[in-house]
């Protein structure tokens, strides 16, 4: 998917004149393509801005001198956690399918996945 | 009103289990309370009536075979926050996403709560996804606070919490990612706990925030809080984060504290928890609360957690990354919605996420997907992960000098709907203090400390202990309760006005 694939766009023009400079409205759309977001022109607006002020307070995380820090993921610290290897019902075909938005033939029907050229 | 509504979920039991009430009567109470209030409230989002009271028949069928109770809260109704899956009602997580969605499996935790023949009267309204602090970001409407109604019932667990305010249920369980069971508790006049992250099961949570969120019990005192923690608390299997250790004995705990002495227990206040950003009700409560702990013979210790302060920013850098990368899973695929806009599935992906999310969801999947890409990472997410580490160990530092922490839950009380809906940081703004022991994971709890001067509204006390350190904390949230209410003549909620129609 090459719309996709390029660095984050940096575009000082669009920013507003209240910006933090932390992030920009073309920045916001290609961050929105990325999470399969089609938000329109009205909310980029509006997200620009908030997630400029956002950005531009949690940015505060840099000013923590934490170079010999180790990272926490999990606030538990765990091992693998393994579990007996037994047979256990699951969930049958007909219960997961009726789920779904759109089931034919025991599948999930679902749009087109690959382009023409593929 | 019933004053079947009015009793605490502890008396409702002996009452149900001496065969003085039958549960079908108490379910019956319940809903019509829902009936009579919950238009003007919105606490529900889903009503299970049939099944409500089908529950309650089999509760008093066994109670009249002399069958003892299956647990100590056998028939008596509770209020689901509707992020748990249940296969007999819908499960929507205040979503567009998840409209009508009927899930194949019970949460463990729904499990649990039917082994006891615990009454499910329904699903309750949050914030979608768990994002928020006002229960308005949901997509079904806001949840009005039975305090007053023109405010906030806190959020994401907006919709429990009011229930427990109305008198709609004695019982409800919320879930905690950043404060949602807390502040929704505070700003209500009601009891949220935050168990040990890895006390309750995750399973079958729809995730928020995996490594943060929590389930954990709500209430209209610390007793009843305490016996449904039981319940719902303990090892699961089918979710590996959950801890496999005994439950602490909090029913116990909290009985002890009850009976008001706090000699030997050491309370830690946190310096960086209060003064500038919290509203003057809230201070003169809980600088008042102090008084009232070291009244009962608890010793107050001032505590310094330095990197607090730096809580909020950690917690929008990785809750929005983990959210990002969890609400991928809604693609229109499998279940949920799927709006048939464009050609390819990416289309379809993209159509069907920008209808079925709202702003505050699209909001934090664009922060997520920004703070987790390549270049920024380790200046944001990895920067976080660091933070939260020194928040931790803030922690067991505070834990060497004080068996519990306290601080206001909240800055301030219940704010006018509308008032920051446009304004995502000041929202944000609202977890200040409850933030913290989700990035460590320890537990915490809101208990009611009074009403703000200013306003007459709720303010919570919070109460935060170490990982499994429940006993304690639950032990000094009945001592205070049964403190304050001696103190005040009664309880705070009984203080809660009708809910005008």
């Amino acid at each position: 998917m090459p719309a996709d694939s390029g660095p984050a766009v940096s575009g000082p023009d669009s920013r507003g004149p209240d910006s933090t400079g932390a992030i920009s409205r073309d920045e916001v759309a290609h961050l929105a393509r990325l999470a399969r977001l089609a938000v329109t022109d009205d909310e980029l607006d509006v997200f620009a801005g908030q997630l400029d002020v956002i950005l531009g307070a949690v940015a505060r995380v840099g000013e923590v001198a934490a170079e010999d820090i180790p990272p926490t993921s999990h606030a538990v610290p765990l091992q693998n956690v393994f579990r007996p290897d037994v047979r256990r019902p699951g969930l049958s075909q007909e219960q997961t399918l009726a789920c779904a938005p759109a089931a034919e033939e025991g599948r999930f029907r679902v749009p087109r996945i690959l382009g023409e050229e593929q | 009103m019933s004053d079947l509504t009015r009793l605490t979920a502890a008396e409702l039991a002996t009452r149900i289990h001496t065969g003085d009430v039958s549960a079908v009567e108490a379910a019956q109470a319940h809903l019509d309370r829902i009936a009579e209030v919950d238009g003007e409230v919105h606490a529900f989002l889903h009503v299970g009536a049939e099944a409500a009271l089908a529950n309650a028949a089999l509760v008093d069928e066994a109670i009249k075979a002399g069958t003892a109770p299956a647990s100590p809260l056998a028939g008596v109704p509770l209020a689901l926050k509707d992020v748990f899956t249940t296969v007999d009602m819908p499960t929507t997580c205040g979503s567009k996403m998840l409209e009508g969605w009927r899930p194949p499996y019970d949460a463990t935790l729904t499990a649990r709560l039917r082994a006891a023949g615990i009454t499910i009267m329904g699903k309750t309204n949050m914030d979608e996804f768990a994002m928020g602090s006002s229960t308005e970001h949901s997509a079904y409407g806001p949840t009005r606070n039975p305090w007053d109604l023109s405010r906030i019932p806190g959020g994401s667990g907006g919709g429990s919490a009011a229930a427990l305010a109305a008198f709609e249920a004695p019982l409800a369980i919320g879930t905690d990612t950043g404060g949602s069971i807390r502040q929704p508790a505070a700003v209500t006049g009601t009891v949220g706990v935050k168990p040990t992250y890895g006390g309750v099961s995750r399973y079958g949570l729809v995730a928020c925030a995996s490594s943060l969120d929590q389930g954990g019990p709500c209430a209209r005192t610390v007793l009843d809080a305490a016996l449904l923690h039981e319940v719902i608390a303990g090892h699961d299997p089918l979710d590996s984060t959950s801890i496999d250790a005994p439950v602490p004995a909090v029913v116990e705990a909290a009985r002890i504290g009850a009976q008001g002495d706090l000699s030997g227990v050491r309370i830690g206040v946190v310096r960086e928890l209060g003064g500038e950003g919290y509203q003057p009700g809230v201070r003169a409560s809980f600088d008042a609360a102090l008084r009232r702990l070291e009244k009962l013979g608890a010793e107050i210790v001032e505590v310094s957690c330095p990197h607090f302060e730096y809580g909020l920013a950690a917690y929008y850098l990785i809750l929005p990354s983990e959210v990002s990368s969890n609400l991928a899973r809604f693609d229109a695929m499998r279940y949920g919605l799927r709006v048939d806009k464009g050609a390819s599935a990416e289309e379809v992906m993209a159509a069907t996420r920008e209808a079925g999310f709202g702003p505050e969801a699209k909001r934090r999947i664009i922060l997520g997907t920004y703070a987790l890409s390549s270049g920024y990472y380790d200046a944001y997410y990895g920067q976080a992960q660091k933070v939260r580490t020194l928040i931790s160990r803030d922690f067991a530092a505070a834990f060497e000098q004080a068996d519990v922490l306290v601080s206001p839950t909240a800055p301030t009380t219940a704010f006018p709907i509308g008032e920051k809906v446009d304004d995502p940081l000041a929202m944000y703004l609202n977890d200040l203090a409850t933030i913290p022991t989700n990035l460590a994971g320890v537990a915490g709890m809101s208990v009611p400390s009074g009403l703000a001067e200013e306003d007459g509204l709720p303010v919570g006390l919070q109460v935060m202990a170490p990982a499994l350190g429940e006993a304690v904390m639950y032990r000094v949230g009945a001592a205070f309760e049964a403190a304050r209410d001696a103190d005040e003549g009664g309880p705070l909620i009984a203080r809660v006005p009708e809910v005008a129609k």
